[in-house]
């Protein structure tokens, strides 16, 4: 349904000169009867910060373990620099994956969890004594460590390690074979709000640092905008929307991906001509347009790009209906004629006020109904 | 002064608590000490006295210097450790692959399988072992009273004790360790030496703990498929019900225990390392 | 390339099961042998069976196996569970010292446990007999009602005790309602363990029994040459415990279903 219009296509849009990594071609996967992925088109360029975005079960977690090699697709193509990989299995594919559980060794200790990769690639024809090898080992472990911040941590067991401290030996461990690509599980699901903030500033640090593609998968919309070069919003086995974080944000492409991202309200309308929109029998001035004669829309207004004034200074006419505070603003229900809009604002406003609800032009955002 | 009242009536609240526990665990001291401790002081009495003139009793470590003298009972002991030791070999070679495929295998099948393996436990031992008797002797009834007939009875009864133990190990690791194994470069081959060997090593001591020493200690296997063989446990059991002599049987009884402890204590130090939590657990 | 891995996988487990299920199929096979002999079959008869009933000596045996099996394990596992109660209220040291002393008869070889307690028996005077047996066979037991229920009271909540005296329980009643609910399941299946382990016991109950026989002694002494007619008594015991197994397995697995 999404792919004859392909509005907000931003695959090329910002960098042409991009380097096309990964290309998944109508990628299909069946487990029996369920249909997990119903056709996945994605250019995944290098460099790039990309989150897969979507409520559980719309299959980013699937695509992400066909990129890694974890699951085989029933149908379509994944390339890596135009080559096909599909035959390659996954211990031989430039990726590593940060797993959401982490999954360390248990009998390993921080140090040698770390080390593990290195060690397996060791065990190949490599001239070197074993003394070289060795140091070379210890210091890239440290290296990386210290990127993580555990130094210090090195023979600790890693049962005993906090989330966050596992977090980051995990990241150490897959970021120390130098892939192509990092691919996350959902990696920061398990902790705590600060916490996870925090890791979303390291992890966004080190994916520009080591210059990685990093491939990203979380149900979060919030880590999605706060990370994300690109953001690929998906439900039930489609891409809905591929861009980045302000065009996903502002030009939500169908109420779905509006609904998924940032507070809104929908407003079913007509749009009676480029640039004029209008819904409960008053017409609006707007900056959308391409649209047929008097086709039916839906329209997002997101709560924080409304404000509230006097009664007969807006556009719209309403009762205060409910205030609640929401530390950084208070959100407030007005109820107008035909509907009741949400609010974000940081001025309070008393129960029962009469008010007046007002916006620019640009705060209408037209999308095709889905 | 009037702090002294609250005091005492916690402590008798205290004692009645323990009172009630304390009697309900005065049986078992009972059987404790009577019935499991006091014949283990008696074994190392009988072992280290000689009943003179029916008289009194002296002490002397006789039964010992008999049984280290006599070739005839060290071969004896060798000859149990040493077949105990092949079908320890035998039941892990069989009993890890089958254990490995085993825990593969999807959850339902898994149980079925398990159950078909240690099934057989439940069947009186020595109804299994009869049953050998009878094979043997349909194949070829010279092979009754071979070494063979001896380890291949041992391996029939002692395989689920392995396999049990490695089982549930492999079970017990999280899959997604194979996936992070194979994710960080390793292959099949890799990835079983590096994760799931090391992770296994627990089962496998408990494995060769739990066959090792009763398969050192047996005294039906190779009386039925022995053809009598003489192995140590027939020979305490000859010692004490035949010959009615105690000193010797407890004598022969105490090194053997010895040598379990020690390999039991060398076991455990291979073991430490990793099963120090368990430990604390309990 | 999967296709060859997968057949060799259940070649092997196959063959491993042939080897462990020939013995027993062999063994019912021939108890309905029509002649004397184990190692070539003529014909199809039930004439073992009908000797396994008329036999005094077997009916004798199987009767003193249930009946040691029975009282041993209604008396240890009550023992037992006592005893894991008490053991959870001591300090640390004695605790430690009774679960030590508790291991010995589970890392003893069957054979000293076994002397060991005849040396006792003999040392008292008591005549061996069926008992002495009884006896035994609590005392291996005991132990391993002990390792099944004493984890279990271990893991539970401690404060749930002073829950229900605070409702107004003596410390018996908090027993009986508060904790023995819990550990039922840890206390049945040590029960089962339990009628299991002296229900199939040899060496011990061989050392300790005198000249009483249960069915392993019976089996082990056999003197006049093996007829089909231990056939037929291991059939009927292999039916039983299979009949029994799976009717276990059919009940857990509804409850794995239930959940």
């Amino acid at each position: 349904m999404n792919k004859d219009i392909k509005k907000n296509d931003s695959n090329h849009l910002d960098n042409p000169e991009q380097t096309t990594l990964i290309k998944l071609i109508n990628v299909t996967k069946a487990f029996g009867d369920q249909v997990v992925l119903k056709g996945i088109d994605l250019e995944i360029f290098e460099n790039e910060f990309v989150t897969l975005l979507g409520p559980s079960g719309c299959g980013k977690t699937t695509t992400l373990r066909i990129i890694g090699g974890f699951e085989i697709p029933s149908g379509g193509k994944v390339l890596l620099n135009e080559r096909d990989i599909l035959e390659i299995p996954a211990h031989k594919r430039p990726f590593n994956t940060v797993f959401q559980r982490y999954a360390l060794f248990p009998h390993l200790d921080v140090y040698e969890n770390v080390a593990f990769g290195l060690r397996i690639k060791k065990d190949k024809t490599d001239k070197r004594s074993k003394a070289e090898k060795e140091a070379e080992i210890d210091q890239k472990v440290m290296k990386y460590l210290n990127m993580v911040g555990l130094v210090g941590f090195e023979r600790r067991s890693v049962n005993k390690l906090s989330g966050g401290q596992q977090q980051r030996v995990a990241i150490a461990r897959a970021l120390i074979n130098e892939p192509r690509v990092l691919l996350l599980d959902e990696p920061l699901a398990a902790l705590d709000l600060k916490l996870r903030q925090e890791m979303q500033y390291e992890l966004k640090e080190i994916q520009r640092n080591a210059g990685i593609t990093f491939i990203y998968v979380t149900h979060d919309q919030e880590e999605a905008l706060t990370m994300s070069d690109k953001i690929v919003v998906m439900n039930e086995g489609e891409i809905q929307q591929v861009g980045n974080p302000e065009d996903i944000y502002n030009e939500p492409i169908n109420t779905f991906v509006a609904k998924f991202i940032g507070e809104s309200n929908i407003i079913e309308g007509i749009m009676k001509d480029d640039y004029l929109v209008s819904w409960d029998d008053k017409d609006y001035e707007c900056v959308d347009y391409g649209f047929k004669r008097n086709e039916i829309i839906d329209i997002v207004l997101r709560p924080e790009d409304l404000d509230i004034v006097e009664r007969g200074k807006g556009l719209i006419d309403g009762v205060v209906d409910s205030v609640v505070f929401k530390g950084v603003h208070y959100e407030i229900d007005v109820v107008a004629k035909e509907r009741i809009y949400t609010i974000h604002t940081t001025d309070y406003q008393p129960e029962g006020k009469e008010v007046s609800i007002t916006f620019e032009k640009e705060d209408i955002h037209v999308m095709e109904k889905w | 002064m009037f702090k002294i009242e609250p005091i005492k009536q916690e402590r008798k609240a205290q004692k009645r608590k323990t009172n009630v526990a304390a009697f309900l665990g005065i049986p078992y001291y009972v059987i404790l000490s009577v019935l499991i401790v006091i014949p283990v002081i008696l074994i190392v009495f009988y072992s280290v006295t000689e009943k003179v003139n029916n008289l009194y009793y002296r002490f002397t470590f006789d039964y010992f210097v008999m049984f280290f003298k006599e070739p005839i009972f060290l071969k004896t002991l060798w000859n149990s450790i040493f077949l105990a030791i092949i079908t320890t070999f035998v039941t892990l070679a069989v009993g890890y692959p089958l254990a490995y495929v085993i825990a593969r295998r999807t959850p339902k099948v898994q149980a079925l399988l398990i159950l078909l393996v240690t099934a057989p436990m439940w069947i009186n031992m020595l109804i299994r072992v009869l049953a050998w008797k009878q094979i043997f002797d349909m194949i070829d009834t010279n092979l009754l009273g071979t070494d063979l007939a001896i380890v291949v009875g041992m391996v029939y009864v002692y395989l689920p004790f392995m396999v049990l133990p490695i089982y549930t190990v492999i079970s017990k690791i999280d899959p997604l360790l194979y996936e992070a194994s194979a994710d960080l470069g390793a292959n099949n081959v890799k990835t079983f030496l590096k994760v799931t060997l090391p992770l296994s090593v627990g089962g496998i001591l408990s494995g060769v703990t739990m066959v090792l020493l009763p398969a050192a200690t047996t005294i039906v296997i190779p009386k039925i498929l022995g053809n009598g063989k003489y192995l140590i446990g027939s020979l305490i059991e000859d010692r004490f019900l035949k010959a009615g002599n105690w000193g010797y049987g407890s004598a022969i009884a105490i090194i053997l225990s010895l040598i379990i402890m020690l390999m039991v204590f060398i076991t455990k130090r291979a073991d430490k390392n990793k099963e120090v939590e368990k430990f604390e657990d309990y | 390339m999967k296709t060859i891995k997968h057949i060799s996988r259940y070649t092997f487990i196959g063959l491993v099961l042939l080897f462990c299920y020939i013995p027993i199929a062999s063994l019912i096979i021939f108890s309905f042998n029509e002649s004397r002999s184990l190692t070539r079959f003529t014909s199809f008869s039930l004439k073992w069976y009908l000797e396994l009933f008329r036999s005094q000596e077997i009916i004798n045996a199987v009767v003193v196996t249930f009946v040691v099996a029975i009282l041993a394990t209604i008396i240890s596992t009550i023992i037992g569970t006592f005893a894991s109660i008490a053991i959870a209220k001591h300090k640390r040291k004695l605790r430690n010292t009774l679960l030590s002393a508790n291991n010995i008869p589970i890392v003893n070889p069957e054979i000293v446990t076994a002397i060991g307690l005849l040396l006792l028996f003999q040392s008292i005077q008591l005549q061996r007999g069926l008992f002495t047996m009884l006896l035994a066979h609590i005392a291996f037991c005991v132990p391993y009602v002990i390792l099944s229920v004493y984890p279990k009271v271990r893991s539970l909540d401690p404060s749930l005790q002073e829950a229900a005296q605070d409702l107004g329980a003596t410390p018996l009643q908090a027993l009986r309602h508060a904790i023995l609910p819990q550990i039922k399941v840890a206390v049945f299946a040590a029960a089962a363990i339990s009628f299991t382990m002296s229900f199939d016991d040899f060496v011990i109950s061989y050392f300790t029994a005198g000249s009483t026989t249960n069915i392993s002694i019976y089996l082990y002494t056999l003197k006049r040459g093996v007829n089909p007619t231990i056939n037929a008594l291991s059939t009927i015991m292999i039916l039983i415990i299979t009949a029994v197994v799976i009717a276990n397995f059919i009940r857990t697995n509804k409850q794995v279903k239930g959940d």
